[in-house]
């Protein structure tokens, strides 16, 4: 596969680590009431689509940046990758 | 007379070989002579030699079917020795001088296999005769049936030595990848190059032009196959034009990745010893025109597998391209027009030729005979055609002599890489065969199917058949392809015939008609199928195995689902077909590895200490793909564990030194670096002073250890994380998920800098000493403390970083300096220590230290061990949040009776204690129901004179003192053993202080 | 002044092969700078006063005595002569000061020059970079034989430069060694 890096442009997938679900980045509020259960459902209860998937891909061999890279996991088609950092920025995680 | 045609008694005029090239070769160890651009079967065939193997079930005599890449029955062994080749077909080995072939799969000779009785067993060896006949008795499976039948039903055999060739891998990029040099792939090629585009084009075969090499036809007047030579000498001339004969495209991969394998070197005799045989690439194409042409497809007929029986197309292209008449009589059997094409084209090589047409209106030929509205319905001959056996248009038999029978029942495109992103062949019922899904339509909300991105198809590949529609389609898919603008390109004239056709599959009557050469399926194989109930394709297929092995059923699986749509009263598109999957034709395992293999099959990682270690002649291990040293042998030590012994007694009597830069470093700055470790470790890292050490525990976000290790602080901003060894690069792409991913304002920033430093860790009471030597400022006790931190200078002013941690359990400094001086270092401190004796020691004596010290490893954190397992419950900071916290308070991880890490010893002081040994109760069932435990590290312990262990025990903390078993039911031990605490030397940690 | 020797990755003479010659570089300081949170502007500019530009993406500026090029979002590695910058990390810091973490980063790295006009062959049997298409300065950070290596395209146009890691320098040395046997 080739993934559209945002900087660097179309890279073979084999220079980056999968990690699955990209929900990964909206880690809970440890301090809230249900932090447990929230953390339970966080670390285990985790989609996987038969189709469009947005997924977390580490660019080991390349910038060291991580992506969230949205794929058909039917198709392999990949309609957007965007750096994890500023979809973690977007989803509130900035201090 | 050309040299060497003396014995070529089938070789006619004419072809595109060498005449002035003779080569001699051998099959089953008969000397043979042929041409340059002959193949192994068009050399065999102009020697008069028909019979190249045998059938894999049957054992029934065997020529080749078809003049390429689909061949099911001419598999040959090439080569011998380590180069020995199995299933390799003679259809496509281009001959060389000196080739060495035997054929395969003969219990004897080739025309007197002994296990031609399988033939006559054959009522009995009908589709799914394993699944059915081998049952019983159950132990006979393995010694008696498999054995007999691996010998019986095999194809060829492997050396069994190592393969002395090279093999390479590589990558390539182009705008435009064409498979396939025939009249469309050269047209599209001629096209793209022109406009200036980046273009690759490859074909299978060693002489680029495709069937208009094997053509009598004419391209602007000219002969075909010059035209073709003309386009191929037009193409290499430009600059932007890759080239690649001897390449087979082998599938289509993501977005415009295809895999290729190139032959370099498997036309010579012997290949140079640095050059690759094969080279894998992996081509980028942003577009890619198939351009791979069509595979003529046989009728099932009685009989119809002798020697002397191919495709027609088969007989036109030995006769036309290589020369050779592979009988002077032959008959051609067709349903269609382009079986007279062949007829034509023998009878002008002075071959006679009768035609058999199924269909009662026939083009006329003047000039030899043509029997409209009959079928062969039967064969004769042991090893080799010699008659065949006609049914006319009224009902009559005859009986004709021929060596040769060309068979025509239509053509399939090749359409294999069309499929490979799962699209669906329709069904053309005008060509009544399966062409290209090539609507734009057929990815709907991105379901599977269609073309894979970006590809076109043109020419036979995509049911165009005639040379004009090919050279046609090849322009105007590279146009396409390129979205180019301006005049369209100038076509050749060429001959644009339409298809005739009369859809015909098998002849009906007794005997067997095969369908599946090459796994020996036949007509009545898939009525029994079909009879049991196997009505899907994909069942069919794995039941009769039609379709199979080699050559993936490229001639024999429409007639297959011909048959079946038959016996199910359907149409064929209703009955369906089967997929195809990569690679296109087999592919060598070598080719697969690369250049990954023997001493190179991982990087190996040297230590800075390296080229002093092995001065040492230190015995060196693999951990990940670093090679450490294990231990230092010294002479008169007799085993490894006198090496060992001693390094650990000199170490904690003296001072030891061992090179730790293996472990993973990573640089964190910034003004959050503290907090950011406060975060990723579980214990607190925001209060640590800044010129000191701390250990910390990583945990994942379920709450089990990750890694462990230490952080310094070397300034406030400034921090130096170590991990282990086989985490390094994991643990570093966990700290850059919480960085970029949670925690994405923080101001920190990672580097790993493992391999920038290299780092020795100097242990033992003495180990000040020696460093005192070494280190330019004060490191006393009271300057430099049990878990300080520096930036120092050694040896008169180098850079270095200083740590006072230990792994080992003594009084221990950690020194780095940059990795080039790490070589120079080591003498150095081997210099400073010699009159202390120091000692170096490996991984096996660092082991020993750190189990006899209660320190956990890799074998403790083994993905199950939570802080608590490891009795570090506390350092869980529940005043902070950091990964893992949370889970790790959950109730499963938090049990009582959970395994706690312990010590273990025997009660016999001379008992061996194994690792991996399970604790059970003194008294009581052994069993997984009753475990209590069991073994993580175990070592001998020189310090204490007895074998000692860890291990995780339920409830462990409190069970210090009690006596349990320990068994290994596997390997026979059985012993008592006593609790106790897991820091069997120095507990109170005096000496790390002193 | 300190007293010990510092030890080559190899040693090795330079080697050429067919047309193509690999030279084991081991003249270059390297270190890292990687921008603090809300100073990337400063970064910039320090790079350019001291590069003449700052490298954008994918992008080297070769320049002397110090050349530099991207490695990630926010973050340089800057290159100089051993013989004068021998403590180029210091050099860095005092120019950046708090504005960038600076690593040093000579140890870390093996560096090997590669060239000859069959340069770009040998390339395709190494790694996975359009080499054909790229142009001097270009950067690419690519994995040859499963090791992470930089591939700079130097000014001439059979020149790259490789920067692999040092541990493994025996590892690259041979990939590139039997590549460029291969197409010799």
């Amino acid at each position: 596969m080739i993934i559209d890096h945002p900087l660097l442009g179309p890279r073979d997938s084999s220079e980056f680590t999968y990690m699955g679900d990209a929900a990964l980045i909206d880690r809970p509020d440890p301090e809230a009431e249900d932090a447990a259960q929230a953390f339970y459902e966080y670390a285990y209860l985790r989609d996987n689509p038969a189709g469009w998937h947005r997924e977390l891909w580490f660019h080991e061999a390349g910038d060291r940046s991580w992506l969230v890279v949205t794929r058909n996991t039917l198709t392999h088609e990949i309609s957007k990758v965007e750096l994890a950092r500023d979809v973690a920025r977007s989803r509130g995680r900035s201090r | 007379m050309s040299v060497g045609s003396r014995t070529q008694k089938n070789r006619l005029s004419g072809g595109q070989i060498d005449r002035d090239t003779a080569l001699t070769f051998t099959f089953d160890g008969k000397r043979y002579c042929g041409h340059g651009g002959d193949t192994l079967a068009s050399a065999l065939l102009a020697n008069g030699v028909r019979l190249m193997g045998r059938s894999f079930k049957y054992h029934r005599p065997r020529g080749p079917l078809s003049a390429g890449s689909e061949e099911p029955n001419a598999l040959v062994q090439l080569r011998s020795g380590a180069r020995q080749e199995p299933n390799t077909r003679a259809t496509t080995a281009e001959l060389f001088d000196g080739l060495q072939a035997r054929s395969q799969n003969r219990l004897g000779s080739l025309s007197c296999d002994l296990l031609a009785v399988n033939d006559r067993l054959s009522t009995f060896l009908t589709a799914g005769f394993y699944y059915k006949t081998f049952m019983w008795p159950k132990a006979f499976w393995e010694r008696v049936y498999e054995p007999v039948i691996r010998r019986a039903a095999g194809l060829g055999s492997l050396s069994l030595s190592e393969d002395p060739d090279v093999y390479d891998k590589g990558f390539l990029h182009c705008d435009l990848l064409v498979i396939g040099a025939g009249p469309a792939g050269l047209m599209a090629a001629l096209t793209a190059a022109r406009s200036g585009a980046n273009v690759i084009l490859a074909d299978e075969d060693f002489r680029m032009g495709g069937r208009l090499n094997a053509e009598t036809l004419t391209i602007d007047d000219s002969p075909g196959a010059d035209w073709a030579a003309a386009t191929v000498a037009e193409l290499a001339a430009m600059p932007n034009v890759r080239l690649m004969p001897r390449t087979t495209v082998i599938g289509a991969f993501d977005h415009g990745i295809y895999g290729a394998v190139e032959r370099v070197s498997d036309h010579l005799t012997v290949p140079h010893p640095d050059k690759p045989r094969q080279i894998l690439w992996r081509i980028y194409t942003q577009r890619t025109v198939l351009a791979a042409g069509a595979i003529e497809r046989p009728i099932a007929f009685p009989n119809n597998d002798r020697p002397g029986i191919m495709t027609a197309s088969a007989l036109r292209t030995y006769a036309n391209r290589y020369g050779v008449a592979v009988d002077r009589r032959a008959v051609v059997f067709t349903n269609n027009d382009d079986g007279h094409r062949t007829a034509t084209d023998l009878h002008a090589k002075g071959i006679t030729v009768t035609v058999v047409d199924v269909r009662p209106e026939t083009p006329r030929a003047l000039d030899y005979e043509v029997l409209a509205g009959a079928q062969v319905t039967d064969t004769m001959g042991r090893l080799g055609l010699t008659f065949a056996k006609l049914r006319l248009a009224d009902g009559s038999d005859r009986i004709i002599e021929c060596g040769a029978l060309g068979v025509s029942g239509g053509w399939n495109p090749n359409l294999h890489l069309t499929c490979h992103h799962r699209g669906r062949p329709q069904w053309n019922a005008r060509l009544a065969a399966f062409v290209p899904d090539i609507r734009p339509d057929s990815r709907p909300d991105s379901r599977p199917g269609g073309l894979p991105e970006g590809m076109f198809v043109a020419g036979a590949a995509n049911g165009d058949f005639s040379t004009a529609a090919a050279l046609e389609g090849g322009a105007r898919a590279a146009w396409a392809a390129l979205d180019l603008g301006g005049a369209r390109p100038e076509i050749p004239q060429a001959e644009d015939r339409p298809v005739n056709l009369l859809p015909f599959w098998h002849v009906k009557g007794p005997g067997r008609a095969w369908l599946d050469q090459q796994n020996d399926v036949t007509v009545k194989d898939v009525t029994l199928s079909h009879q049991e109930g196997f009505t899907s394709v994909e069942h069919l297929k794995r039941y009769t195995t039609l379709g199979m092995a080699t050559d993936q059923g490229k001639t024999a699986n429409l007639g297959g689902l011909a048959i079946m749509a038959e016996l199910a009263g359907k149409s064929i598109p209703e009955v369906g077909t089967t997929m195809f999957r990569p690679p296109y034709t087999p592919v060598a395992i070598g080719a697969l590895g690369g250049r990954h293999r023997g001493q190179q099959f991982h990087p190996k990682r040297l230590t800075p200490s390296h080229a002093w270690a092995e001065e040492q002649g230190a015995v060196f291990v693999e951990v990940g793909n670093w090679l450490r040293a294990q231990w230092f042998p010294r002479v008169g030590e007799t085993t490894w564990r006198d090496s060992v012994d001693r390094e650990v007694l000199a170490t904690r009597g003296s001072v030891g030194v061992c090179d730790v830069t293996t472990l993973g470093k990573v640089d964190v700055q910034g003004a959050d670096a503290a907090e950011f470790l406060n975060r990723i470790y579980c214990n607190g890292f925001a209060k640590l002073p800044v010129g000191r050490t701390r250990y910390g525990l990583m945990l994942r976000e379920d709450g089990i250890a990750l890694d462990d290790g230490t952080a310094a602080r070397l300034a406030e901003d400034h921090f130096v994380v170590t991990t282990t060894t086989a985490n390094a690069l994991p643990v570093y792409r966990h700290m850059e998920f919480v960085r970029q991913c949670l925690l994405p304002d923080m101001d920190v920033q990672l580097i790993s800098t493992t391999e920038a430093w290299a780092q020795f860790a100097v242990a033992g009471p003495k180990a000040r000493r020696v460093l005192e030597k070494i280190v330019d400022q004060d490191i006393s006790n009271a300057a430099f403390p049990f878990m300080a931190c520096a930036n120092v200078t050694v040896c008169g002013g180098l850079r270095a970083r200083l740590f006072r941690i230990s792994f080992s359990g003594e009084l221990a400094y950690e020194i780095a300096v940059p990795t080039a001086y790490g070589d120079a270092l080591i003498r150095r401190i081997m210099e400073a220590g010699a009159e202390f004796a120091i000692t170096p020691y490996g991984t096996e004596a660092l082991g020993v230290m750190r189990i006899e010290k209660g320190h956990a490893a890799g074998n403790e954190l083994n993905g199950t061990t939570t802080a608590l397992t490891l009795g570090m419950e506390r350092m869980v900071s529940t005043k902070k949040d950091s990964i893992g916290a949370v889970l790790s308070r959950r109730e499963g991880l938090n049990d009582p009776d959970g395994l706690r890490q312990v010590g273990i010893r025997p009660l016999d002081p001379s008992a061996h204690l194994p690792a991996g040994a399970h604790l059970m109760a003194r008294t009581g069932p052994v069993d997984a129901a009753h475990d209590q435990g069991y073994v993580t590290s175990a070592c001998y312990s020189p310090t204490l004179g007895h074998h000692i262990a860890l291990a995780f025990l339920k409830n462990g903390t409190n069970r210090l003192g009690e006596t349990l078993r320990l068994v290994s039911p596997l390997t026979g031990v059985d012993l008592a053993v006593e609790v106790c605490s897991p820091h069997f030397v120095d507990p109170e940690g005096d000496r790390l202080r002193a | 002044m300190h007293d010990l020797t510092p030890t080559p990755a190899l040693g090795y003479e330079a080697q050429t092969i067919g047309t193509v010659t690999i030279t084991e570089n081991s003249g270059v300081a390297l270190a890292s700078v990687a921008a603090r949170t809300g100073h990337s502007d400063t970064c910039t500019a320090e790079l350019t006063s001291l590069l003449g530009a700052a490298p954008r993406v994918g992008r080297a500026v070769l320049h002397d005595p110090e050349a530099g090029f991207w490695m990630g979002p926010d973050q340089w590695m800057i290159g100089a002569p051993m013989a004068t910058h021998e403590d180029l990390a210091d050099q860095l810091k005092a120019r950046f000061g708090t504005a960038a973490s600076i690593t040093e980063q000579s140890g870390a790295w093996v560096v090997f020059d590669v060239t000859g006009d069959a340069m770009p062959d040998m390339c395709e049997l190494l790694c996975n970079v359009a080499i054909r298409r790229m142009t001097a300065g270009d950067v690419q950070r690519t994995v040859i034989h499963q090791l992470g290596c930089f591939v700079i395209r130097r000014a001439s146009d059979d020149h790259i430069r490789i920067l692999g890691p040092r541990a493994s320098a025996g590892t690259l040395h041979h990939a590139l060694i039997t590549a460029a046997k291969s197409i010799a």
